[in-house]
């Protein structure tokens, strides 16, 4: 059975769509609110801001919450409404999405504290651009993500996919590059090391973003793509295209 | 400033609304039960029951057969009143007033309680006669105001669409699921303030169940609707307070989220969780 954005819309029970429709418009909430915290986390991080990365660190108490909310009303809906097939997938992707949106969140505010332990150090800037660089690939995979599951866009999520291989690509070139730095410059040690932890968050993040695109995979889809190859999604891609 | 600002620019308290869930504490209550206690005989078939069931809501009640589910239901309106051996101690209250204190108008009381049972019992009339019969036994002769309330009573129970171009024929050539609905119109014509609802779903068919459950759900705006169901997804579905029974026991009674994700009682997360029952 092939699924279409709005198959949840057509129950005989009015609630049911309601309640379905929901959990669907409030992990979208969910996911700009976590798009937001992780682009002023960004910015605080290159610009040396520390007001703006502690307004961007409490936005995570907001999130935690509202994970909270979404994943109640998920259990709720499956006690009282024993949901089957695509109604099943909508209820248990959202409940994993908005798992792996909070630990992006989590990650976030990670970046959020070493932005303002960079901020008071002072002036080493090593590595900055590359933060830069990667927080932006890994903020587009996210909204790519989140709009892959506001549209059931199944192509989209693959998108997501294949461009962690690029985040990883890129984390791997500024490690090295890194590397050298310290060893050429000693002194810089506690304040590269950072920054290198702050990457190594915006990674976690891209493999967050890569989990939201294999959750809306498995809604579109039915098949459970974790930990497949990007041609074996590729593969489930293409086979829900052929029978739209 | 600016930053205090830019914090309150997320505002998560709509969805904080949403998410409230019911209070018992909060709402009208329309009828209470207190210590009731009944005897068919010398059988005590409820145990001291005590109860509020709140206005223009959906309560469910569940248990195993013989629980005293049906029996408590119609202590409602009074309908144990036509088993000879029914015996009936405690006290049972519509907004306030007694309803088996001596002199209350039973009749009255029925209209003002209305019941539908299992099995669809149309009259062998005509479906407009069927939902017109209990304004007719009121007295009301205007036409007018007849027609006026027969289609409303109808569209109310989601079946005008169905039946408007044959209102006069009977109502005898109605599927299951009309019928039912059909006998809910009848019922809710003349304007009760309570709905008792004896497994209103059980003889029909998976699509006609949830018909009938999403008319439950609209007409609680209207009426109090109470529901007896052998079926907890059922009364999960349907119902916003659970009250369930075992034994002539009420074992617990509450909020249907709370009651079917996370129930006080051990003996209610057997039930439900088909353990035993």
């Amino acid at each position: 059975m092939s699924y279409e954005s709005e198959h949840h819309n057509t129950h005989i029970s009015q609630s049911f769509n309601e309640e379905l429709e929901q959990i669907r418009t409030e992990l979208l909430t969910m996911g700009g609110v976590v798009e937001r915290q992780l682009s002023d986390a960004v910015n605080a991080l290159v610009g040396g801001d520390t007001d703006q990365a502690e307004q961007a660190l409490k936005i995570d108490s907001v999130i935690n919450d509202m994970e909270l909310m979404i994943d109640e009303q998920c259990t709720l809906i499956i006690a009282r409404r024993q949901p089957a097939a695509a109604d099943l997938r909508l209820i248990i992707s959202v409940s994993k999405a908005t798992n792996d949106l909070e630990r992006i969140g989590d990650e976030t505010s990670r970046i959020c504290r070493y932005a303002m332990e960079l901020a008071s150090e002072g002036k080493n800037m090593q590595g900055y651009q590359e933060v830069r660089h990667i927080g932006n690939l890994v903020r587009d995979m996210l909204k790519d993500g989140l709009t892959a599951f506001a549209r059931s866009d199944a192509e989209l999520a693959y998108k997501v996919a294949k461009q962690d291989k690029e985040v990883d690509s890129e984390y791997r070139t500024a490690m090295r590059s890194l590397m050298t730095y310290m060893m050429e410059d000693p002194r810089h040690i506690s304040s590269v090391m950072n920054v290198i932890w702050v990457l190594r968050s915006l990674e976690r993040i891209g493999d967050h973003a890569r989990n939201l695109a294999e959750h809306l995979i498995y809604l579109v889809s039915g098949t459970d793509v974790r930990h497949s190859s990007l041609k074996e999604i590729k593969k489930t891609v293409k086979r829900v295209e052929e029978r739209q | 400033m600016t930053m205090e600002a830019k914090s309150h620019a997320i505002d998560i308290s709509s969805m904080q609304r949403q998410h409230q869930s019911l209070r018992l504490e909060d709402e009208t209550i329309a009828l209470t039960v207190r210590d009731l206690e009944l005897y068919y005989g010398d059988k005590r078939a409820l145990h001291g029951v005590n109860m509020d069931i709140p206005k223009n809501r959906v309560t469910a009640f569940i248990g195993p057969s013989g629980c005293g589910k049906s029996t408590l239901l119609r202590c409602f309106n009074r309908m144990n009143d036509l088993v000879d051996s029914c015996k009936i101690e405690g006290q049972m209250s519509l907004y306030g007033e007694n309803i088996y204190e001596r002199g209350v108008d039973v009749a009255d009381l029925r209209r003002r309680v209305g019941m539908v049972f299992q099995k669809p019992n149309p009259f062998p009339k005509s479906i407009y006669e069927n939902v017109a019969y209990g304004l007719r036994i009121q007295g009301i002769k205007k036409k007018r105001v007849i027609d006026e309330t027969v289609e409303w009573a109808l569209k109310s129970a989601a079946l005008w669409d169905e039946v408007k171009d044959r209102l006069h024929e009977s109502a005898l050539g109605m599927s299951g699921g009309q019928q039912q609905r059909l006998v809910i119109a009848r019922t809710i014509a003349v304007k009760p303030e309570v709905l008792l609802l004896d497994e209103p779903a059980s003889a029909l068919d998976p699509i006609s169940t949830l018909k009938i459950e999403e008319l439950i759900h609209e007409l609680k705006k209207d009426f109090t609707i109470v529901i007896v169901t052998h079926n907890m997804q059922q009364a999960a579905r349907v119902s916003d307070y659970t009250a369930f029974m075992y034994m002539g026991d009420l074992i617990e009674f509450g909020v249907t989220d709370n009651l079917f994700t996370n129930p006080e009682k051990k003996q209610t997360e057997d039930y439900i969780t088909g353990r035993y029952g």
